[in-house]
């Protein structure tokens, strides 16, 4: 007891290191634990009942649904860009479900494992209309508003550096006061993941048409959900989770034709849904985990519908394999 | 009874070296187990990110994070040491002040100590950087008071001995810039901990006994006169301990630059524990670091004090 006491002041130091699998211990304490960022409309925010919507908390609900049958039972934690490892390695959340990049540095030092891509995206530049830059290589000398804790500002002076031009960086920590920084004018230029740019120009710009972001997307950015390293079955169960949503669309179930498609012939949809076969309990889940997931969360289009469409989203890159995108997901079989 | 004593502070001592070995340990078992990088090798790493600031060391993106840390830890020392200047310039001004016989200058300066003191020192930041940017023009309207001095959102701009600051593409080429971030957190560290001072001033002049007041009279010294040779060099040994404690203040405090994107230590020891994943090394080097300048600090207003002290 007093051990465990003095374990607890340290987070690092804290951890049971040989424990139960995180599938037992989420199963015994009845909800998952999922870390979203604080604050990012479409990825991971709360609307105005304080419910939490977007990709990355749809994905925390569909491992819900995956095992207990219940999209509802997640508890998030908001954490900012520089909490978020932390958080993951102590073992303060299950999972890390929040617009982080997928890197090598972070796959094998960090002591976590990424699980796949629910978001391709790539970094890019906005600038305010009144400028007239129409290219990014227009930018030499230019001030520009940046944010730590992501590999932003790594980018950002590779670019640079690579097109032998220089720049000012202004390093803020909270969205809120970088993006003032910039729409006052301190700024020429704001930087981070395409995404990023769409979503705050459509949510928090005094006038999102004074605005345009240029066509250079200087990096690749594969978001991803991730999950601590060496514990095989949850990096499974959500990795499954994950394909799960993107598979459906691909065989064209949805959370509004799944029952419908229960009783298909077809020999792909009834693996699927678990009528035959026992994929499920390979993974120590109930057999119907991915009608689940489809049933109360969706299929990838819907989700991205629901919440990266209404604010200015082109899918993109994100489409499925079959029409043109780079999305593909491993075969539920 | 002596061995008792020295007994129980070995017992002490014993428990603290095993719960600190234990934590020591246990974390390194842990970043073990989970693969977790550890050690200080990543200093001699290409930082690959650029420092907006950077006037006292030259430092460009191919340098090493031990460099970049370097700068860091001089764009801390760089803006306590002038804060704490202007702070005790400012604070000595006020505190004499509130003393005045003169109403409007006891009143104003009273005002001035309640108003910054009851402020957050966070929400004060905001304000001056908020007054730079928000409150000045860009840098194609920029206001020129003098030939050669600029000011805009962009900063002060000043001519330096081997140019004049003129506007090219985006902003200033030449010249000396003083940026919206450094100005508005050496004015918010300075402004505030003036206040402080302010109260410290006041306090060591009236621990001065009236009676040397009337003898600096009796002798023909005018007030300012009495003030100077007799009353301050006596108020400085009451003054000093607490003052030394103010600075470390203003040197603490200095660490709230993140927000408003001055990159003192604080703010490139993040980007670095973001980029490496280091968190504990870089927290150790942050605490390391801040704990030298203040035992520093520390040191030097203990030594003053001794040299000032009554022999």
């Amino acid at each position: 007891m007093k051990r465990k006491l003095i374990l607890a002041v340290l987070a690092l130091a804290a951890l049971p290191v040989y424990g139960q699998t995180t599938l037992d211990a989420v199963k015994s304490k009845g909800f998952v634990q999922c870390g979203v960022n604080t604050g990012l409309a479409g990825f991971s925010q709360p609307d105005s009942k304080g419910v939490w919507k977007g990709i990355d908390v749809d994905l925390c609900r569909a491992v819900a649904a995956a095992v207990f049958g219940d999209s509802t039972k997640v508890r998030y934690t908001p954490l900012t860009a520089q909490q978020r490892f932390t958080a993951l390695q102590s073992g303060e959340v299950d999972i890390l479900s929040r617009n982080t990049t997928w890197t090598i540095t972070r796959d094998t030092s960090l002591g976590l494992n990424f699980v796949g891509t629910n978001y391709y995206d790539g970094q890019g530049f906005m600038v305010p209309k009144k400028l007239n830059v129409k290219s990014a290589k227009q930018l030499n000398g230019a001030t520009i508003c940046v944010q730590p804790g992501t590999t932003t500002e790594l980018n950002l002076a590779d670019y640079f550096r690579a097109n032998k031009m220089s720049f000012k960086p202004v390093v803020i920590e909270k969205l809120e006061e970088v993006l003032n920084a910039y729409f006052a004018g301190r700024c020429d230029v704001f930087t981070t993941d395409v995404s990023g740019l769409v979503s705050t120009r459509a949510s928090r710009a005094p006038n999102p048409s004074d605005h345009v972001i240029l066509p250079e997307v200087i990096s690749k950015e594969p978001l991803g959900p991730a999950v601590r390293h060496g514990d095989d079955r949850w990096f499974d169960v959500v990795k499954w989770a994950m394909f799960a949503m993107m598979e459906a669309e691909e065989l064209g179930l949805s959370s509004k034709n799944i029952d419908a498609q229960m009783s298909s012939t077809n020999p792909a949809v009834q693996r699927f849904v678990g009528a035959t076969g026992d994929i499920g309990k390979m993974m120590g889940l109930d057999n119907k985990w991915s009608y689940n997931v489809v049933k109360q969360v969706g299929n990838y289009a819907e989700s991205f519908d629901t919440n990266l469409t209404p604010l200015g989203f082109e899918r993109g890159l994100n489409r499925l394999w079959t029409q043109g995108g780079i999305m593909y997901p491993i075969p539920v079989r | 009874m002596k061995f008792r004593s020295i007994a129980y502070q070995a017992a002490a001592l014993a428990a603290v070296l095993v719960v600190g070995w234990f934590f020591v340990s246990n974390t390194q078992e842990n970043l073990e187990v989970r693969r977790i990088a550890s050690g200080f090798g990543f200093l001699q790493r290409e930082a690959g990110f650029e420092i907006g600031e950077k006037f006292f060391l030259a430092y460009g993106a191919a340098d090493s994070y031990a460099r970049a840390l370097v700068v860091g830890v001089l764009n801390t020392l760089g803006v306590a040491l002038i804060g704490i200047v202007l702070a005790t310039v400012l604070g000595t001004a006020v505190g004499l002040s509130r003393l005045s016989p003169n109403l409007l200058l006891r009143g104003l300066s009273g005002a001035y100590v309640e108003f910054f003191r009851n402020v957050p020192l966070l929400v004060q930041l905001f304000f001056w950087y908020a007054l730079i940017t928000e409150g000045l023009p860009g840098p194609r309207d920029a206001l020129s008071p003098l030939p050669g001095v600029f000011l805009s959102n962009r900063g002060i701009l000043l001519p330096s001995f081997d140019s004049v600051p003129r506007l090219e593409g985006f902003n200033f080429v030449g010249g000396t810039a003083i940026t919206p971030e450094f100005a508005a957190l050496l004015a918010g560290l300075s402004v505030y901990t003036a206040a402080f001072i302010a109260e410290i001033v006041r306090a060591g002049v009236l621990a001065i006994e009236r009676g040397q007041w009337d003898a600096a009279q009796a002798m023909g010294l005018t007030r300012r006169e009495s003030l100077r040779y007799v009353v301050v060099p006596q108020a400085l040994r009451v003054v000093i301990p607490p003052l030394a404690s103010q600075y470390l203040n203003l040197t603490k405090n200095s660490s709230l630059a993140v927000a408003i994107g001055y990159p003192d230590l604080v703010s490139i020891a993040n980007t670095t524990m973001n980029q490496t994943g280091q968190a504990i090394e870089g927290i150790a080097i942050i605490m390391g670091v801040y704990l030298t300048i203040s035992l520093s600090i520390s040191a030097f207003m203990n030594w003053y004090n001794a040299r000032i002290a009554f022999r």
